[in-house]
């Protein structure tokens, strides 16, 4: 059956709150200050929302209800996307389709967490069950050790070397040194990136994102209303959406992406060629090299040689993770899962400044999320094209 | 191979000893069989009643069709490592005093994935045994080991953190009369222990084999009785601070039933086999207790001998079953109060022993030297619950499977 499109829903308002490597302030604290700010780039009053949807790790003992009294929210839409890296399509995707058939007139999407000194072990150690059971006794290495046997096994499988997947995170550096937000404001060479001491081999530090708190948002509504609202917007032209892809893979060398990439094309009605920008969940390069394979970049276990041929900044043939990624911005927990469409929301409607993509009309973004136990379970991904006013 | 250990130095007595820390200790219920079939040196997972899939992690309902009958069983314990890593960063104490820690995902042959510490011999693409053994922390965890043996591979320094072995270390046997405690010696001397210290209770009570223990290397005679705690807080003054291992062998057995046997006898058999034991750790328990991490002669086990009766009893000798499972009961707590600190707890379950008191009964009993054996042979692979010999085992799994039809039995009923 043929998927039916999102006409009449976009997305709109983009907003990053910039991270802060520690922070004292809470969750509920980030997510207010994005609510706040998306709210008031729409020109909207808290009490004109109608819609909320939530993703974050630290808000305990609170959950999304909580912080409907809390932020004073009167709504008839409430959300909690607990996907991790696959959170921003997974919000936009239903927020839209609610949208669409009228249940809510506004949604705002948020994402937000706190990062104390410690906490990142803290949420580690209460993971998931899996975990608690059968990973963390095995040397606690957190994702750095589970994305290592990922990695281990892609380089024996498909051949890839350290280098390759440093092209990767050198061009998201060389992006970011362009985006004022970014915690990494250092250039990186290939040479820093292959002498970096080693996290859990292979991987070493540069292939690890920095845990830091922050926040990023955007608002889904009707077009005719964004139109009203003089704001520029999205469409969104296709989505996928698959948890535990694959589960009887040994390990994973491929995501939830490769089982429905056609279908998101075809809902979308283009194809690869006709992405102007890529924004991969990069939580460790590997991952996003597989992405490129999974949404038909190239071919499965050609990504090295893809990366090897193509120039992956800003003003190259492929631009990916243009504002860096979370490798070189950081990675604010679950605002990491929005981080993609936040910047691709910013390059499509002609806002993203000084990392803005010449001619940027139309963006894949996907997500990747949760290690539960041995692998990513969740996978979404997103093509959206821009309406300027 | 392994890097053979080497012997330890002297310890410097104004160096501090390594407070001991533990890796992660949370599990859910279900993953706490890992935990008991790691303590009896078996592999098991969970195999679903309906539809066979064996389980890993540990869950409530099968992975393949939603069953709920999930049944812990042996399994096949073959595998290949298809991914490793050597982890160089841990916000976890325990293993950051141990880094680089390698382990990898094996994908095993009777289906599931498994993330598994790695043996030193083994890598990428090799074929592994799989073992769970107890950790510091006392809960089971997957090792993945060389299918042949190699050289020295219990000198592995994962291996030395997940069992006792007795290799350079000081062990105290309390008992110097039992007739386990000759070959018990020359067992832990070839599994290279570095000294083993044999307690003697009224030392100028004469006694055959005396001379024998005596003569050994490396051994020495001991003033010890577990009645007295005087005594032993003596000698714990003395030799607590280097008894790596604890066996106590020290027991009172008569035989009879309960109407018509004296209750001195009785009194006896709790004084020694019970509040004996009490006292024991209570001396010796928390100096070993802290020297957990005092590495490679470390405080590694203390370990408890049982009947086999301790689990249902034998109504011929009633008083002493008694006392067995009154030992048990409270070996499990001072397994508890122990597990804080990765010491070891080990109770070996005996049938009855081929000794004086034993000597009407019929065959098969078990001769000082299997259970020497089994002592030994639970501490090289980390055990903490050790079934020696036939009698042992028949009882173990016969109580398993139906205490009140074990009970029936061995009080008269069933042909």
């Amino acid at each position: 059956m043929n998927r039916r499109a999102y006409d009449g829903a976009v997305l709109t308002a983009p907003v990053t709150i910039p991270y802060q490597r520690y922070s004292q302030e809470t969750a509920h604290w980030w997510i207010a200050r994005g609510l706040r700010a998306v709210l008031d780039r729409a020109g909207m009053s808290p009490r004109e929302l109608d819609g909320f949807s939530v993703s974050s790790f630290s808000l305990f003992p609170d959950t999304p209800v909580g912080l409907t009294q809390h932020l004073g929210l009167t709504i008839r839409y409430l959300d909690t996307i607990p996907m991790g890296g696959a959170s921003g399509v997974a919000a936009a995707r239903r927020a839209a389709r609610a949208v669409q058939a009228g249940d809510v007139d506004v949604v705002a999407c948020v994402a937000g967490d706190a990062n104390r000194i410690d906490s990142f072990r803290r949420l580690l150690s209460s993971f998931s069950r899996f975990s608690m059971d059968a990973v963390y006794p095995y040397g606690y290495g957190g994702p750095n050790a589970n994305f290592a046997l990922l990695t281990d096994a892609y380089m024996a499988e498909y051949g890839a070397t350290r280098e390759d997947f440093g092209r990767i995170a050198v061009a998201q550096r060389d992006n970011a040194l362009r985006y004022p937000h970014a915690l990494m404001k250092k250039p990186l060479t290939m040479e820093q990136y292959l002498a970096a001491r080693p996290v859990a081999d292979p991987v070493a530090l540069f292939d690890c994102v920095m845990p830091c708190a922050g926040a990023e948002a955007f608002l889904v509504m009707r077009e005719d209303e964004a139109e009203r609202r003089g704001l520029a917007f999205a469409r969104l032209d296709g989505t996928i959406e698959r948890h535990n892809a694959f589960p009887d893979d040994p390990i994973q060398l491929r995501g939830g992406w490769a089982m429905d990439v056609d279908e998101l094309y075809a809902m979308a009605d283009c194809g690869p060629d006709d992405i102007d920008l890529l924004q991969t969940y990069d939580d460790y390069p590997v991952i996003s090299m597989m992405q490129m394979e999974d949404l038909g970049f190239c071919a499965k276990g050609e990504g090295p040689a893809f990366v090897r041929a193509h120039d992956l900044t800003v003003t190259g043939d492929f631009p990916h993770n243009t504002s860096g990624g979370q490798l070189s911005v950081g990675q604010a927990g679950a605002a990491g899962g929005y981080l993609g469409l936040v910047e691709a929301l910013r390059q499509v409607t002609g806002e993203a400044g000084p990392t803005q993509v010449e001619g940027a009309g139309r963006a894949l973004v996907s997500g990747f999320g949760m290690i539960n136990y041995d692998r990513g379970v969740c996978s979404a991904a997103a093509i959206i094209s821009g309406v300027t006013s | 191979m392994s890097t053979p250990l080497e012997a330890p130095k002297k310890k410097d007595p104004q160096k501090r000893s390594t407070v001991p820390t533990l890796p992660p200790l949370g599990r859910s219920r279900a993953a706490l069989g890992l935990t008991v079939a790691a303590a009896e040196g078996r592999f098991a997972l969970q195999h679903c009643a309906e539809c066979g899939t064996v389980q890993y992690p540990p869950r409530d309902a099968c992975g393949h069709c939603l069953s709920c009958d999930l049944v812990w069983r042996d399994t096949e314990t073959g595998g290949v490592v298809i991914a490793e890593t050597r982890i160089h960063a841990s916000p976890d104490p325990y293993f950051r005093e141990r880094l680089p820690w390698r382990m990898g995902t094996v994908k095993l042959d009777a289906g599931p994935i498994a993330l598994a510490h790695l043996h030193g011999d083994v890598a990428r693409g090799d074929r592994v045994r799989l073992a769970l053994h107890l950790d510091k922390a006392a809960q089971g965890v997957i090792v993945a080991l060389p299918v042949e043996r190699t050289d020295a591979m219990e000198d592995d320094p994962l291996m030395r953190s997940l069992t006792a072995h007795p290799r350079h270390r000081r062990v105290l046997i309390t008992d110097a009369r039992a007739p386990v405690t000759l070959p018990l010696i020359q067992a832990l001397q070839k599994a290279g222990a570095a000294h083993v210290f044999v307690g003697e209770a009224e030392s100028w009570r004469r006694w055959p084999g005396r001379d024998a223990i005596a003569a050994l290397e490396n051994v020495s005679i001991m003033p010890l009785d577990v009645t007295d705690a005087d005594s032993l807080q003596s000698l714990a003054g003395e030799i607590g601070g280097k008894t790596d291992i604890l066996v106590n062998t020290a027991r009172f057995v008569r035989p009879g039933g309960v109407l018509g046997s004296d209750t001195v006898f009785a009194r006896d058999e709790m004084e020694v086999n019970v509040l004996g034991l009490m006292r024991l750790a209570q001396a010796f328990g928390p100096s070993m207790a802290a020297r957990t991490a005092d590495g490679a002669n470390s405080a590694a086990a203390f370990v408890n001998i049982l009947s086999a009766h301790a689990l249902s009893p034998d109504p011929a000798f009633g008083a002493f079953a008694a006392s067995q499972a009154a030992a048990r009961s409270l070996s499990q707590t001072l397994r508890a109060e122990f597990h804080q600190s990765g010491l070891r707890m080990m109770n070996v379950y005996v049938g009855p022993i081929d000794d004086e008191w034993h000597q009407p009964l019929p065959p098969p009993k078990v001769a000082p030297q299997a259970l020497a054996r089994s002592i030994v042979e639970g501490l090289v692979e980390g055990r903490e619950e050790v079934f020696c010999g036939d009698v042992a085992r028949d009882l173990a799994e016969r109580w398993r499977h139906d205490p009140g039809i074990l009970e029936r039995e061995l009080t008269g009923g069933g042909a």
